[in-house]
C-alpha cells in the first residue's frame, strides 16, 4: 500500500555563522516521512541530526533547498504560521523533559490544549486519555519535582500527545533514562504509533532507541549515508 | 489562559513573592526618602522662619531697604493698629512683633563697677502675654541650661556661654547699654532669669533674650517695633499663599512715595532665604533623582533578570506552539502586575513610615549640640502630593521596561536557539 508523505526534504542544506567563516551542519538532505512512521535519525554528536529535527520542527529554517511539513514549506511561514503549525501538528519530546515545574502532571498535559483553545469537557477528557495511554492516572496531581526521572518522560510523552498531532519529534528522549525506563518509555510511544498512526522521528545515538526503529537515518557530517528499513521480527 | 498564566506567577514565588518584595522594598525607600528629606530641608526652612523672617514679613519701606543693618530708628510705628487691621484682613495669619537690637552688656560687680562687659547682640520677643505662642515657636524651653523663662518685662535670658564669660549668674543684674529708637543714648538694668544654648556659634558667644516690652522700654519704642513676623496657619511654608499675602498687602498698605509705610516681603523673598530655596529645590531635586534612577537600575534588574531566567520555559513554549508575540505580551502583563502590587504595597509601607516620622520626628538634638548650623532639634518627615505617585516611576516603569528589554531577546533570538536554552 502506498502512503503518503507528510514530511518531504528536498537539497536541504543549512550552515551555521562560525567566525568569519560558515559551518555546513546539513549538505544536501533528501528526504521523505509518511504517515505513521516510527524512524530514527542516527549518528554521532554534531553529524546535524538535532539541525534537522529542528527545521522539521519550525524551530530552525534552512539555507537552502526545503523542508515541506503537513504541506507547508517551513521556509516560507511566518514566525505565526509557524507556531501554528507546531501548535496543530507537531508534537515535541526532549531529553531533559522541559516540564514546567510550577505546574502539576495534569496542568502541564493542559497546556497545548489551552492553545488549542479546547473547550473545558473536550480538555478534560483529552488529558484523562493522554494520562492513561502513559499509566499516570494517579499523579495528576505531581509537580515535576515529585517524579522520577522516567515518569518525567512520560509526563512529556502525554504533553506531546494530547493533541493527537500527525507528527512526534523527540530529540534523545532517553538520554536521561536507565535502561529499564528507556525501554518501558519506547515500547509506550510504539504502542502510541502503532494505535494512533502517529508519525514519529527520533534524534538519537542510542542503541536502545535504534532497536526499536522501523526505519533507521544515518547521518554523518551532514549527509544522509544511509537510510534503512528495519525489519522487524514478526512483522 | 490567563488563569493558568497567574496561577503558575503566584505558584512561582521567584516570579512573584521575590520580585513583589523588591518592588515595594524600593519604592518604600523611594517614598520615604523624599518625604524625609522634604521634610528635614523644609523643617530647617520653617526654623529659619520662626528665628528671623517669618513666613511674611512686615518692615518700613526704609528699615527693608537697610535691614541687614537691623536699623530700629526706622522701626514701623503705630504697631498695635497696624496689627488690629492685619488680623481682620488676614485672621488666619499670626502677626508678633520682633525687635533685632545689638549693644554692650555690662555685668557689675558688688560695688556697681563694671565687672566684665561684651558686646550683645539680642532679639526681643513677647515672652510675658499669657496667649503668647513665642515660648514654644523658639523652643526656648528646652534650650534652658539654667534658670526658668522670664516672667517680668525686665528679665532677660543670656547664652550660658556668654554669662560664663560675664561671670554673672541667675537672679544677677545684667545692664545693656545701646542706643533708643530716637538716637539717644539707653542704660537699662536686666535681671538674668535663666542661660540658654542657641546651638549657634555666634548666639552662643554673645546672644540674648528678652521680653519685647522691656526692650521697646529701654529702647524708647514704645507701639514701635523693628519687624511684625506673619505665621501662616500650616504646618510648612507656602509660597502661594504667601505670594498672594504679599501681594495684596502691599497693595493696600504700601505707600510708595513714603518711605516709612509698611512693606510686606515673603520667605522666599528674603536675602538669606531665596538661595536657600533654590538650593533646597535643587538638592531634593538631585537626591530624589539620583535615588530614583538607581532604585530605577535595581528594579530594571529585576525584571531583566526575571525575564533571562525563563528563557528555557519560553522554548517549551515555543514549541509548543505559542507565538512570540503572546509570550512577550504574558511576560509585560505579569511585570505590569507586579510592578502595580509592589508600587502600591511599597507607597503605602513609605507613607506609613513617614507619617510616623512625621508625628514623631527624629530628635537630633544632642548630636547636632557641636553644629554651626541654625538647624531644628527634632527632623520630620513630609508627606507632600508628589509623594503618593513617586514610587510609580521606579516601580512600576522600571521592572515593565526590564522585563520588556529582556522580552526583546525572545523576537533577537532564533526559536532554535531559545530551544537549544532547554537543554543547559
Amino acid at each position: 500500500m502506498e502512503q503518503s508523505s507528510i514530511i518531504t526534504i528536498k537539497e536541504l542544506i543549512k550552515r551555521f555563522p562560525v567566525g568569519k567563516g560558515e559551518f555546513t551542519a546539513l549538505n544536501g538532505i533528501n528526504l521523505a516521512f509518511n504517515t505513521g512512521e516510527f524512524a530514527g535519525i542516527v549518528g554521532p554528536s554534531g553529524s546535524g541530526k538535532t539541525t534537522l529535527l529542528n527545521i522539521i520542527g519550525s524551530l530552525d529554517t534552512a539555507t537552502e533547498g526545503k523542508a515541506v511539513v503537513m504541506g507547508q514549506s517551513t521556509g516560507d511561514l511566518t514566525t505565526k504560521g509557524a507556531a501554528k503549525l507546531r501548535r496543530k501538528h507537531l508534537g515535541f519530546i526532549f531529553q531533559t523533559y522541559n516540564l514546567l515545574p510550577v505546574y502539576t502532571v495534569y496542568e502541564n498535559v493542559e497546556f497545548p490544549l489551552l492553545l488549542l483553545q479546547m473547550s473545558d469537557s473536550e480538555r478534560r477528557k483529552a488529558i484523562n486519555d493522554a494520562l492513561e495511554w502513559v499509566g499516570l492516572t494517579d499523579k495528576i496531581k505531581s509537580r515535576p519535582a515529585q517524579l522520577s526521572g522516567g515518569e518525567c518522560q512520560r509526563v512529556a510523552i502525554a504533553r506531546a500527545m494530547v493533541k493527537k498531532p500527525e507528527i512526534v519529534l523527540a530529540d534523545e528522549p532517553t538520554a536521561n533514562l536507565d535502561a529499564a525506563n528507556s525501554h518501558n518509555i519506547l515500547k509506550m510511544m510504539l504502542k502510541l504509533n502503532e494505535e494512533l498512526k502517529t508519525t514519529f522521528i527520533f534524534a538519537t545515538h542510542d542503541d536502545k532507541v535504534i532497536k526499536y526503529l522501523k526505519r533507521k537515518i544515518s547521518l554523518e557530517d551532514g549527509k544522509v549515508v544511509k537510510d534503512e528499513i528495519i525489519k522487524i521480527k514478526g512483522d | 489562559m490567563i488563569r493558568f498564566l497567574f496561577k503558575g506567577l503566584l505558584r512561582d514565588r521567584s516570579r512573584s513573592l521575590l520580585p513583589i518584595l523588591v518592588v515595594t522594598a524600593g519604592v518604600t525607600l523611594t517614598v520615604f526618602l523624599h518625604c524625609y528629606i522634604t521634610g528635614v530641608l523644609g523643617e530647617m526652612i520653617e526654623f529659619s522662619a520662626k528665628y528671623t523672617s517669618g513666613h511674611v514679613k512686615v518692615m518700613t519701606r526704609a528699615y527693608a531697604e537697610n535691614k541687614n543693618q537691623l536699623p530700629n530708628d526706622l522701626a514701623l510705628i503705630e504697631v498695635n493698629d497696624l496689627i488690629s487691621n492685619l488680623q481682620k484682613d488676614y485672621p488666619t495669619i499670626e502677626f508678633v512683633q520682633r525687635i533685632n537690637f545689638g549693644g554692650l552688656l555690662d555685668a557689675p560687680d558688688e560695688y556697681g563697677e563694671t565687672k566684665k562687659q561684651g558686646i550683645v547682640g539680642g532679639i526681643a520677643v513677647d515672652l510675658i502675654s499669657e496667649n503668647s505662642k513665642e515660648i514654644d515657636r523658639l523652643n526656648i524651653r528646652n534650650s534652658l541650661v539654667k534658670g526658668r523663662i522670664p516672667e517680668k518685662p525686665n528679665e532677660v535670658l543670656i547664652s550660658d556661654e556668654f554669662a560664663n564669660k560675664l561671670e554673672v549668674d541667675l537672679g544677677e543684674t545684667v545692664t545693656l547699654i545701646t542706643s533708643t529708637m530716637y538716637g539717644g543714648m539707653s542704660i537699662q538694668n536686666f535681671v538674668v532669669a535663666g542661660t540658654i544654648e542657641f546651638g549657634v556659634q555666634i548666639m552662643d558667644r554673645s546672644g540674648m533674650i528678652a521680653d519685647i516690652s522691656g526692650i521697646q522700654n529701654a529702647m524708647d519704642m514704645h507701639d514701635a517695633c523693628g519687624e511684625l513676623l506673619g505665621f501662616l496657619d500650616m504646618a510648612n511654608y507656602d509660597d502661594i499663599t504667601a505670594l498672594n499675602v504679599e501681594n495684596t498687602f502691599n497693595e493696600k498698605y504700601t505707600d510708595l512715595n513714603d518711605e516709612f509705610s509698611p512693606v510686606m516681603t515673603r520667605l522666599k523673598n528674603d536675602s538669606i532665604m531665596s538661595g536657600y530655596f533654590d538650593y533646597v529645590d535643587s538638592f531634593v531635586g538631585i537626591i530624589v533623582t539620583i535615588f530614583i534612577l538607581a532604585m530605577s537600575i535595581v528594579l530594571w534588574n529585576t525584571g531583566l533578570i526575571g525575564g533571562l531566567r525563563r528563557y528555557g520555559e519560553i522554548g517549551v513554549r515555543l514549541a509548543i506552539g505559542e507565538e512570540k508575540g503572546h509570550i512577550y505580551r504574558s511576560m509585560i502583563y505579569e511585570a505590569l502586575l507586579i510592578g502595580i502590587v509592589g508600587s502600591i504595597l511599597g507607597t503605602l509601607v513609605g507613607l506609613g513610615f513617614s507619617y510616623w516620622l512625621q508625628e514623631v520626628g527624629i530628635n537630633v538634638g544632642d548630636i547636632m549640640k557641636s553644629s554651626k548650623m541654625m538647624m531644628p532639634n527634632v527632623f520630620r518627615a513630609n508627606i507632600t502630593t508628589p509623594a503618593y505617585y513617586i514610587g510609580l516611576i521606579p516601580g512600576l516603569f522600571s521592572i515593565t521596561l526590564g522585563t520588556m528589554l529582556s522580552g526583546i531577546g525572545i523576537y533577537k533570538r532564533k526559536t532554535a536557539q531559545l530551544f537549544k536554552e532547554l537543554e543547559t
